[in-house]
């Protein structure tokens, strides 16, 4: 093996996670989940929903996501979901997958295909209602949904009342910052 | 200036006093005032010219439908042309100018137009203007262009910044008066989501302009009973200052919110407008009802306005617009006006009333049977001419008179799905249609309930019907008892007479103008409007358009309903182009992508060049490089000579796996891929449906049941899109899952002869040209992270493309510069990349245009007919198959010393430059710095069977004409021996 040991990143461009504090709102850029997609290969669903009970791995409804031990889950289009999971632990999330998994899904990693911002605070539909047509307050906790945010086709995911996971396309994540930076700062 | 006009009573807050300044002069005004009430509390009852008679102007109104108070409001950048002095909200230190005259308000140069008055007769300029036809564009375009429009505008750039955002809720309610109070109250207390949106800044509507109790309340007090509790209810947003504009589909409303239009500036990071767009369930239209002139002649002086609005001003904003007033009506509401006036101690002069058996009112002198026939005054309203019942005529001094011909509820957006609105002859006025747009209800005035019993009571009823749709149970609130006087009006719309009588204000429209279009035969509502103008501009007709209407149907015989109604369309009011716009300009018009080799080749100083939402490197000056021609030049004989590194991570990458992946393949590429051994890579072409080509790439098998498709960076989308729909919608049958993984992956052309030794000091696998052979594909390692190569080439050269997950990108180029140290590696941008594929044929955006076959590009063989796919059979269609047709050529000038140009076309040695002798064209034109002189690819007809001929490449734009010889599109390494080094 070379002696090659590259250093990553964050979608920011910055050696360290960001954080952004603004009024009673956090904003977290997280990049120590692994993401991976899991999508059902044809007439295999009920191997699926088996693996996946035996892996700890939950398999949320539609529009739905749900925490399981290690393994999180949400819904994206019938059939397939993403995969979250610690970074530290399950960095080739789709090698632990695919052992899983076997042929009975089509797995394929999705971990720096996206940045992910956390959003944390009270009251983070007055934000979202400036970027999205999400209805964010009408929402259960545990909603997953697709959306656009400033041009950009997203994931957001409603795990409680005060934390929403944005997920975005990585390349443009200053963007995205940018754009809930000053949404947030015309509510303040 | 002393506030003359100041009267007792009001909503404003005289605790405070704000000053502020008009044309330049000092005025003094209280918060709670509008721009307008504030100058007629000064006495300034001029406030603009009109547009075309340049005629002196003051308000008729005291809300939005406003035709002729139109001011610039604030000064340098923030300056706002035709804003509405009677709803722009008073701060202190606000600044307004009047607008369309020349040199000063009271003395315009332009108001001789008035003096000229008949050559300017609606449509005049249909007839004029007409000879010689040569002076039009020189001439006449220029000086009406000049003479056009209103206010000004700066060109200067808007340094406010606007929002846009997305709202929801069970019921809209539009209006915040008595009827959409009500309506909130209702639907609030009953637990649906609320959403009460109000024009005004102040909530409350007509209750905040009339005397009248609710209950044992003051119309006013009730309103702010009723927000305090609307404002306790977590379901209920109260949205002031915040205009619905338009209904749209599917129960979505535009609303402009004013966030600091009352504000000097806007505080930081505040927006200073939202655009909201409201998804809502239900809506409730509770938009009350506007007042309409009566004709007569010179009815159009400041002082003269509409009498709701006369004694708004009394009651609301404590003015008296003149300490000597007039009400000339046809209906009770007028009365009302002189009632509230004389009240608050202005000398009411007398009620002029059109109809003969109204009931008198006592202590007034009420002239029954009177018409007012003209006005006087040089810049305001000195005295008018009564004629009475009996013929007798009499001057009134007069300094403020009240004009009122009956209400028109406020249909506007209920036509704006083009629902026609219905006569209504008890009330003399257009009601809502049956409704067009679907969950919509009107309550209060709006639905020609015009008592505030009525507004209440409809507003109850709507929400309740609202809810009742929901499936939410209704607690209704407990209605106050309010007044219920019925509407006793007789229509009388205009007074005859020899000189003119203004209809539309705001674009100068008399009753003359609509004799005209009916005496031209312009008399379908659609023609008045575009003949006469009537309606246009920025308030859209609200106070003319019935009346218009009116005099139409008069002189047609015909009934009003018959003679046509008026269709409104979105926006209600204006809205200005930043809210539209939103966040969504400069620099923030569109986000970026940003390459995962971003960082470092900022450091480096790279140019960037935008590519779809990317931002690519085009090019890495180097000290001392002055011209971008060294710059590539040099990326492009550096990496021929040794090796250059690109970022080609905007590539699409799509990730398709499945039992079904080949056979998938096999059906959207033109050629096959079921084939296709594992670990290997394969060029593929993509076909439309038609035959054309879609787009290109290689795609790589990287397992039984997986591979990796590569699109081109323009197409990444498209494809992706294009083959969501065949595995879903054609072939749903197929076991073929798919999704695009363009950014997890940092993916770097690493190319030239020095390709090979560089990457082996980076991975951990073997890559001889034995272990790795040309078009390889694999899964390997750099340094444990795990990794992929694939080895195509897109320059001619040996190379590769090796990809690591993206957060490693920054610091994989990072290492391939320093592990190239030794090899002088360069990083080559998009110029150079664009160079060497010229050099090497490789088709790219300019060839794939969408018009071109794969015959055309010189690949009609990859087109397999063994086996169907999309876009193969109508490929060989009569026409796409011709054997002269165009054909992808190489082209170089004839002399090397000579340049080409871009966009020319091929003609024979002698032939005339004309289209029927285009024999084709010059697709992508470079400089070679490899061969030292420019090259270019081009469609020929007959291309293949002419390489060697001389021809002309000719751009009559540019005026080049250059003979040029055709030759092999490949001009270096035709055999592709550096690539298979």
């Amino acid at each position: 093996m070379r002696d090659v040991n590259l250093k990553p990143i964050t979608a920011l461009g910055l050696d360290l996670p960001q954080v952004v504090t603004l009024g009673r709102w956090t904003l977290t850029e997280r990049t120590d989940v692994a993401l991976a997609s899991l999508a059902v290969r044809r007439g295999r669903l009920a191997d699926v929903q088996a693996l996946a009970s035996a892996a700890g791995l939950p398999l949320p409804p539609a529009a739905m996501s749900e925490q399981g031990a290690v393994y999180a889950a949400f819904w994206v289009t019938p059939e397939m979901w993403f995969v979250e999971a610690p970074f530290a632990s399950h960095e080739d999330i789709r090698r632990h997958l695919l052992a899983a998994f076997g042929e009975a899904a089509s797995i394929t990693e999705q971990t720096d295909a996206w940045v992910r911002f956390d959003l944390v605070g009270p009251g983070l539909a007055q934000v979202l209602e400036r970027l999205s047509n999400f209805d964010l307050a009408a929402a259960p906790s545990g909603t997953a949904t697709r959306t656009v945010l400033e041009h950009l086709g997203c994931y957001l995911i409603k795990r409680s009342e005060t934390l929403v996971s944005l997920y975005g396309p990585r390349s443009s994540a200053q963007s995205l910052h940018h754009a809930w930076v000053v949404a947030a700062q015309s509510v303040l | 200036m002393t506030q003359s006009n100041r009267i007792a009573g009001g909503q404003i807050d005289r605790s405070q006093t704000f000053r502020f300044h008009f044309d330049g002069l000092p005025y003094l005004g209280h918060p709670g005032d509008t721009l307008a009430s504030a100058l007629l509390a000064n006495g300034v009852r001029l406030m603009g010219r009109s547009f075309k008679y340049h005629r002196p102007r003051g308000p008729i109104s005291a809300g939005s439908e406003e035709p002729n108070a139109l001011v610039e409001l604030r000064s340098g950048a923030r300056q706002e042309p035709n804003t509405r002095a009677t709803v722009a909200e008073l701060f202190d230190g606000l600044t307004a100018q009047s607008q369309n005259r020349w040199p000063s308000l009271k003395f315009d140069a332009l108001s001789i137009n008035d003096r000229l008055n008949s050559f300017f007769t609606a449509g005049f300029y249909y007839k004029t203007f007409m000879w010689p036809a040569s002076f039009w564009e020189k001439v006449y375009e220029p000086i009406i262009r000049r003479a056009a429009g209103l206010g000004s505008l700066t060109k200067l750039e808007d340094p406010d910044e606007y929002d846009k955002g997305f709202l929801h809720c069970d019921i809209l309610i539009i209006g915040a008066g008595p009827a959409g109070l009500s309506a909130a109250l209702t639907a609030g207390r009953s637990g649906a989501r609320v959403i009460l949106a109000d024009e005004d800044f102040r909530m409350g509507g007509r209750l905040n302009a009339e005397t009248f109790a609710l209950g044992d309340q003051s119309g006013a007090d009730w309103a702010l009973a009723a927000l305090a509790e609307l404002a306790s209810l977590p379901n209920v947003r109260l949205l002031n200052r915040t205009t619905v504009v338009g209904a749209f589909d599917h129960g979505i409303y535009g609303a402009v919110e004013r966030v600091s239009d009352h504000l000097p500036v806007p505080l930081a990071g505040k927006p200073r407008q939202t655009f909201w767009r409201i998804y809502s369930k239900r809506a409730i239209l509770a938009g009350g009802a506007i007042e309409r002139p009566i004709a007569f002649e010179n009815n159009d002086r400041p002082g003269i306005m509409l009498a709701g609005s006369l004694r708004a001003y009394a009651n609301r904003w404590g003015v008296a617009v003149g300490d000597r007033t007039a009400v000339f009506t046809n209906n009770d509401d007028g009365l009302r006006t002189a009632v509230d006036l004389q009240a608050k101690g202005v000398d009411v002069v007398a009620v002029i009333d059109s109809r003969e058996n109204s009931e008198l009112l006592p202590g007034i002198r009420h002239l029954r049977g009177a018409e007012v026939t003209n006005s006087a005054g040089r810049l305001g309203l000195s005295q008018i001419t009564v004629r009475m019942a009996d013929g007798r005529t009499e001057t009134l001094k007069v300094n403020a008179l009240g004009v009122s011909g009956g209400w028109n509820p406020n249909v506007n957006i209920t036509s704006h799905h083009r629902s026609r609105p219905v006569w209504r002859e008890d009330i003399a006025a257009f009601v809502p249609g049956s409704g067009e747009i679907a969950n919509l209800l009107v309550a209060g005035a709006a639905a020609g309930s015009l008592s505030t019993h009525g507004a209440l009571v409809t507003g109850d009823e709507m929400a309740r019907k609202a809810l009742e749709g929901l499936g939410i149970s209704a607690i209704s609130a407990k209605l106050p008892k309010a007044e219920d006087a019925p509407v006793r009006i007789k229509a009388f719309w205009h007074v005859e007479g020899a000189s003119r009588a203004w209809i539309d204000q705001q674009n100068d429209v008399t009753v003359k103008d609509i004799k005209l279009a009916h005496q031209e035969n312009f008399t379908s509502v659609e023609h008045l409007k575009r003949y006469t103008t009537l309606g246009m501009a920025t308030d859209q007709g609200k106070t003319g358009n019935v009346l218009g209407l009116a005099v139409m149907a008069e002189l047609t015989g015909k009934s009003i309903p018959d003679t046509g109604t008026t269709v409104y369309r979105p926006p209600y009011t204006p809205v200005a182009l930043g809210a539209l716009a939103g966040r969504g300009r400069g620099h923030e018009f569109k986000p970026f992508r940003l390459t995962p080799s971003h960082k470092w080749a900022e450091e480096q100083g790279a140019v960037f060049v935008e590519v779809g939402y990317w931002l690519r490197t085009q090019w890495v000056a180097k000290a001392g490089e002055t011209e971008w021609r060294q710059s590539v030049d040099r990326e492009v004989l550096a990496t021929r000579k040794s090796v250059g590194i690109c970022d080609v991570t905007t590539l699409g990458k799509i990730d398709i796996q499945g039992t079904d992946a080949g056979a998938f393949l096999d059906k959207v590429y033109a050629n096959t891929f079921s084939t296709l051994a594992v670990g290997k890579c394969r060029y593929g072409l993509m076909l439309r449906e038609d035959g054309i080509v879609f787009d290109d790439g290689t795609t790589a098998r990287m397992g039984p049941n997986e591979y990796v498709m590569t699109t081109t960076t323009a197409n990444a989308v498209t494809v992706f899109r294009h083959l969501e729909y065949c595995r879903q919608v054609l072939w749903p049958d197929m076991d073929v899952q798919i999704i695009s993984t363009t950014e997890a992956w940092a993916q770097f052309s690493v190319a030239g002869p020095n390709a090979r030794n560089l990457l082996a000091k980076v991975v951990d696998q073997d890559i001889s040209d034995a272990a790795f052979p040309y078009m390889g594909a694999g899964n390997i390692t750099v340094g444990g992270l795990r990794a992929r190569l694939f080895r195509i080439s897109f320059s001619g050269e040996l190379a590769f493309e090796i990809a690591v997950p993206t957060r490693y990108g920054d610091a994989m180029i990072r290492k391939l510069m320093e592990a190239g140290a030794e090899f002088d590696a360069v990083v080559y941008g998009t110029e150079a990349l664009g160079v060497m594929r010229v050099e090497k044929g490789h088709v790219a955006g300019n060839e794939l245009n969408g018009t071109s076959t794969a015959l055309n590009m010189g690949l009609g063989k990859m087109v397999s007919r063994k086996k169907d796919s999309i876009g193969m059979l109508l490929s060989q269609r009569d026409g796409m198959t011709q054997a002269d047709g165009l054909r992808l050529v190489g082209v170089k000038p004839a002399n090397p010393a000579e340049a080409l140009k871009a966009g020319s076309h091929f003609l024979k040695t002698g032939a005339a430059a004309t289209a029927q002798n285009d024999e084709g064209w010059l697709t992508s034109l470079v400089y070679s710095p490899h061969l030292g002189h420019h090259i270019a690819l081009g469609y020929l007809k007959n291309g293949a069977s002419r390489i060697g001929e001389k021809m002309r490449a000719v751009n009559l734009l540019a005026g080049t004409d250059t003979e040029v010889e055709i030759v092999s599109p490949h001009f270096i390494d035709p055999e592709g021996e550096r690539l298979r080094a």
